[in-house]
């Protein structure tokens, strides 16, 4: 699992793409991915691969921005809470998708109750789970209103990896692991 | 009633909606991170559409992509292009998805069923 020291070792290696810390904004995540997109369209000849990679990429990236929280007060020493940690590495078989923020402690149980309910259903309870937020007329200020991991583990087809370490006592390092067959 | 125009940018798709012949088009990338503000107009002129009705309405989608934030907004906007059959309208909806672009097939199948109105899912080679 990503972690700031892993990713300073990480970066030594020839695999990564990208790390990114530092605040992240709506502007700095459009100019990350039409770089990621660029290179993909270079690197990747399966569209389908390409097209699930640049989707995932903007739910993650726009989840970052909507979801990193900064209480105002700066109480983790050494790192900026609007910190943000991305990661992007290709191997012979898959891709894997890693970001990493820090997130109030109150909000770990509800992330970890989202993500493992996406992850306990198959392709097909994914399918009525999204259409059922789809259709719920329910739209959040942003619009999504929590199709967003449902949506990356139906481009992912796999398990969402993810941890939260706890760092003090507002927040907690949420770590989160995406992997994407080159089929 | 005036047609509705928007250039596309590079996340949010080009729209043009021209009502005197009953034409619209939305064709492009739809992943705003606050999609809600954009669709917000389209969805008034299609209401507003009603009034000035033409007995035959074609509507021409073509989406490379949209985010989690617009997908509710494009449901609601074809569900109100759907029931503009109940306001007099001879209406077909034709989704065009890219040939090998399983993602926008199946989500082009999908808005078909749940709003249970047959769409002319239209390969483009």
């Amino acid at each position: 699992m990503l972690n700031f020291v892993e990713i300073k070792e990480q970066m030594k290696s020839d695999c990564i793409a990208l790390t990114f810390k530092g605040n992240v904004t709506f502007e700095l995540v459009d100019s990350i991915i039409i770089i990621i997109s660029d290179k993909l369209d270079a690197l990747e000849p399966n569209l389908n691969v390409r097209k699930k990679m640049y989707g995932i990429l903007t739910e993650c990236l726009q989840n970052l921005c909507n979801h990193t929280d900064d209480k105002g007060s700066l109480e983790i020493v050494d790192f900026d809470v609007k910190s943000v940690a991305i990661s992007i590495k290709s191997t012979e078989s898959c891709y894997f998708i890693e970001t990493g923020n820090f997130v109030l402690n109150e909000k770990v149980a509800f992330l970890k109750k989202r993500i493992d309910e996406v992850n306990s259903k198959d392709k097909e309870g994914l399918k009525t789970l999204y259409n059922e937020i789809l259709t719920n007329k329910v739209f959040s200020d942003k619009g999504g209103g929590g199709l967003g991991f449902i949506d990356i583990a139906r481009k992912s087809g796999e398990k969402l990896d993810y941890l939260f370490e706890n760092v003090n006592q507002s927040y907690s390092f949420f770590s989160f692991k995406i992997i994407i067959n080159k089929k | 009633m005036d047609n509705l125009s928007i250039e596309a940018k590079n996340k949010t798709p080009k729209i043009s909606f021209d009502a005197a012949n009953g034409l619209m088009e939305i064709i492009g990338i739809s992943c705003a991170e606050n999609s809600v503000d954009f669709y917000k107009p389209i969805i008034e002129w299609i209401d507003s559409y009603k009034t000035e009705i033409q007995p035959i309405t074609i509507v021409d989608i073509n989406y490379k992509y949209f985010n989690t934030s617009s997908a509710k907004c494009i449901l609601d906007m074809l569900e109100r292009f759907v029931n503009l059959k109940n306001h007099g309208t001879n209406i077909t909806i034709n989704w065009h998805y890219e040939e090998d672009d399983e993602e926008m097939f199946d989500a082009g199948t999908n808005f078909s069923e749940i709003l249970e109105f047959q769409f002319n899912l239209i390969k483009i080679e």
